[in-house]
Formats: C-alpha cells, sequence, structure tokens
C-alpha cells in the first residue's frame, strides 16, 4: 500500500481554478490566439514580430490564458479571445465522431480544463464546446476506467501517453486502488515498507556520486 | 514576455511530482522580486502621468502591468507553500531529524517553519492518550503483533531496545524486534521487514 504524506493542492473542477494548485498555474500559462482590441502603449516589446513602442489597436498576438482572462471585459472589448484550434467546428466534428482515437496529451495536455476555461469568454459557440467536452471524456471514460481497473502489472504507457491530464489522474488513482487490492488479496498489505520518498531520495544520491 | 521567471519555479516543483524537495531556488525567486519591483515603479510612473496629464490610453497597459504583478504573486506564493508542504510530508518520512542533504536544500525560514512544525506536532502528541502522550506518527497500518521479524540492509551500528540490551544492527543480519521500535527504521530503509 502506498501511503503518501505529501499531497498536493488539487486543481480546481470545472470552470474554477485553483489559487495554489500547480496544475491549475501550468494550465492557465498556456497561449490563446487573441486580438487586442484597443491600444496598450508602451508595451510594443511583448510582441516580438514588430518593433514599434505601442501594441496598436487590432494587432493579433498570442496571450497567456491567465493574462487574457484579466483583461477580458464582458462590458468593453478590451480583447477578443479567438479559439484555440482543438475547439473549433473542424476538430469538435472529429472528437464527436470517435473520441477514442485522439491523442489528448498532444492536443492538450489540458484539453478538459482549458476547454472549460475557454467558456470565461462569451462566444456563441460556448455550449457547442461544453457539450463536445463533456461527450469526449463520456466516450473515452469507459476504456480508461476500465483498463486502470484490470490492467494488473501490464505496461500501459501506449495508453496512458494518449490521455489528457484530468484522465491521467483517474488512472493512476485507478491503478493504486487495483495495486492495493491485489497486495491486500496476498497478504503483503501489513507488511512494513521504506517509504518510497526515501528510495527515491536515495537513487538520485548514487547517481551524484557518479557523475 | 513578463512571468517567465515564476514559471520556471513552479515547473521545477512540478516536475518532482513524487514529493522531492528541490534544492531552494533563491536566484530564481529574486529575480521575479526584481521583475516585479520594475512593473511597480512603471506603473507607478504611469499612473501619476495619466492623472496629471489626464492621458486615460495609458490604463490598459496599466491594468496589463497589473495582471503580471498579480500573476507573480501567485505563483511566488504557490511555489512557498507548496514547498511548505513538502516538507511537513517530510516530517512524516523520516521523522524529526532530517538527514543533511535534505537539510541542505532547505533555506534558513523553512528551516525554522519545519522545527516550529516538529514542536507542534510533539506538543500534540504529548497532550493525548494520557500520562505519556502517544506517538501518531507509529503504527500507520494496524499492527498484527507486537513483535516482527527484520533484516538489516546497512550497517547502522548498536541499537538498544526498552529492556536494556543493545544489539548490533549489522548488514544482512536478522532480529526479533518490538515493532514500534523498527517502524521508522524500515521507512528510512535501514530495516527490512520479512513476512514469512
Amino acid at each position: 500500500m502506498d501511503t503518501h504524506s505529501y499531497l498536493p493542492v488539487q486543481p480546481g473542477v470545472g470552470m474554477e481554478e485553483n489559487f495554489l494548485s500547480l496544475d491549475d498555474i501550468l494550465l492557465s500559462h498556456e497561449r490563446l490566439p487573441i486580438r487586442a482590441d484597443i491600444a496598450f502603449p508602451r508595451l510594443g516589446f511583448l510582441e516580438k514580430s514588430s518593433d514599434t513602442q505601442d501594441i496598436a489597436e487590432g494587432t493579433k498576438m498570442e496571450l497567456p490564458l491567465w493574462l487574457s482572462k484579466g483583461l477580458y471585459e464582458r462590458k468593453r472589448r478590451v480583447l477578443s479571445v479567438e479559439l484555440p484550434k482543438v475547439y473549433r467546428e473542424g476538430w469538435r466534428t472529429v472528437f464527436n465522431a470517435d473520441p477514442n482515437v485522439v491523442d489528448l496529451h498532444k492536443m492538450g495536455p489540458y484539453y478538459y480544463s482549458l476547454g472549460s476555461q475557454m467558456l470565461h469568454f462569451d462566444s456563441p459557440e460556448n455550449p457547442d464546446i461544453a457539450q463536445t467536452l463533456l461527450q469526449t471524456f463520456i466516450g473515452r471514460f469507459r476504456r480508461t476506467m476500465d483498463s486502470s481497473q484490470n490492467a494488473y502489472n501490464e505496461d500501459m504507457s501506449a495508453l496512458v501517453e494518449r490521455l489528457d491530464s484530468l484522465e491521467k489522474g483517474l488512472f493512476r488513482s485507478g491503478q493504486s486502488g487495483l495495486n492495493s487490492f491485489q497486495s491486500w488479496e496476498k497478504g503483503q498489505a501489513t507488511q512494513l515498507t521504506a517509504s518510497s520518498l526515501v528510495l527515491n531520495y536515495r537513487k538520485r544520491k548514487i547517481t551524484d556520486i557518479q557523475s | 514576455m513578463f512571468c517567465e521567471k515564476a514559471i520556471e519555479l513552479i515547473r521545477e516543483l512540478h516536475r518532482m511530482s513524487d514529493g522531492q524537495l528541490p534544492a531552494f531556488n533563491e536566484d530564481g525567486l529574486r529575480q521575479v522580486l526584481q521583475e516585479m519591483e520594475a512593473l511597480y515603479e512603471q506603473n507607478q510612473s504611469d499612473v501619476n502621468e495619466a492623472k496629471s496629464e489626464g492621458r486615460a490610453e495609458l490604463i490598459p497597459s496599466i491594468k496589463l502591468r497589473h495582471c503580471c504583478l498579480l500573476r507573480n504573486q501567485r505563483c511566488v506564493t504557490a511555489y512557498l507553500y507548496d514547498r511548505l508542504l513538502r516538507i511537513r510530508a517530510l516530517r512524516w518520512e523520516y521523522g524529526s531529524v532530517l538527514p543533511p542533504n535534505i537539510r541542505f536544500h532547505m533555506c534558513a525560514e523553512e528551516l525554522q517553519w519545519f522545527g516550529q512544525y516538529k514542536k507542534s506536532l510533539a506538543s500534540f502528541m504529548r497532550s493525548l492518550g494520557g500520562e505519556e502522550g502517544l506517538d501518531i506518527t507509529q503504527d500507520m497500518k494496524p499492527p498484527k503483533s507486537l513483535y516482527i521479524e527484520v533484516r538489516c540492509l546497512k550497517d547502522h551500528g548498536e541499537f538498544e531496545i526498552d529492556d536494556g540490551t543493545v544489539i548490533l544492527l549489522k548488514k544482512n543480519s536478522q532480529h526479533f524486534l518490538p515493532r514500534w521500535k523498527c517502524e521508522q527504521l524500515i521507512r528510512q530503509g535501514v530495516l527490512e521487514h520479512v513476512v514469512s
């Protein structure tokens, strides 16, 4: 049985972001294509392609999610956020056809969370995006759960590497449940074991000496 | 782009997701604080200009820099907080004395925090279970018997058990010891629990 005394701050659920979660911070670093609807004086250096002093009105550029969220206003047009490719109509059709064939790690790896975050920005496509996210998750969940609960001691890397970070977390907790159950069945659950943290530290120490 | 240094700090922790404590990145933290200082000063001068000369078109830029300040603040807070979670976990995995190579990775304030955490945990455990207190870091798994068979994985020197007998923990030797005495050594990887 794995007992972990280090429990990281969990990412937020749905449209919420958890302030202290490392995953959510990395998620909000994803870049979105935007169009500036007003000028930003004296910040021209942020846009690498031009060397003007200001960011002019109508400039198309990429900004991280956190900045777009901070600057975006519903009432006043400061910037308009365009949808990243994977959430657009064309890709949505692909996801709706068969969610199991897509490699969400390549698309994301925060496909679901970023998709939910896109709902913060007003867009007529929002209901469709939400619906696709949900259907994609439902369509893939059965396979993820099935393999995480039943593949014991098998190499699952081919399946796992195509999972989104949310699915990966679910897969991992399924596997750890399966492993604990198996070790209980074998009567190993009462055996005291060295902490995995300690073991990992030792591994690193040996390589330190070698280098 | 702003806030690149701050995200580097977060990535560093995220890479070691098993709870290991990387060295305290004092340099990275200082660079983030310097960036914040620069952002704040630019904002101050722009705010003054916008106020005195009525240049309202500066406001979007001020807001953008302000967002960056908040973002840096969030990253730094999350960095420090996640490290504290890791340090707290060390108390449970290693016991109250940390090996020097881990202490080396902590900054002075973190060492101080660890000391205080140790103290409050100890005084909490003393307040439990009557006179003697209760060690809640023991028996993480329910014990089946009071004594267990253990094998030494490395030389650990002499070791005294309750009744005063001193035994020598030599590599590959096997002993029958009170469980509560060895639990910590097993967790530290000095002893191995042998189940027949």
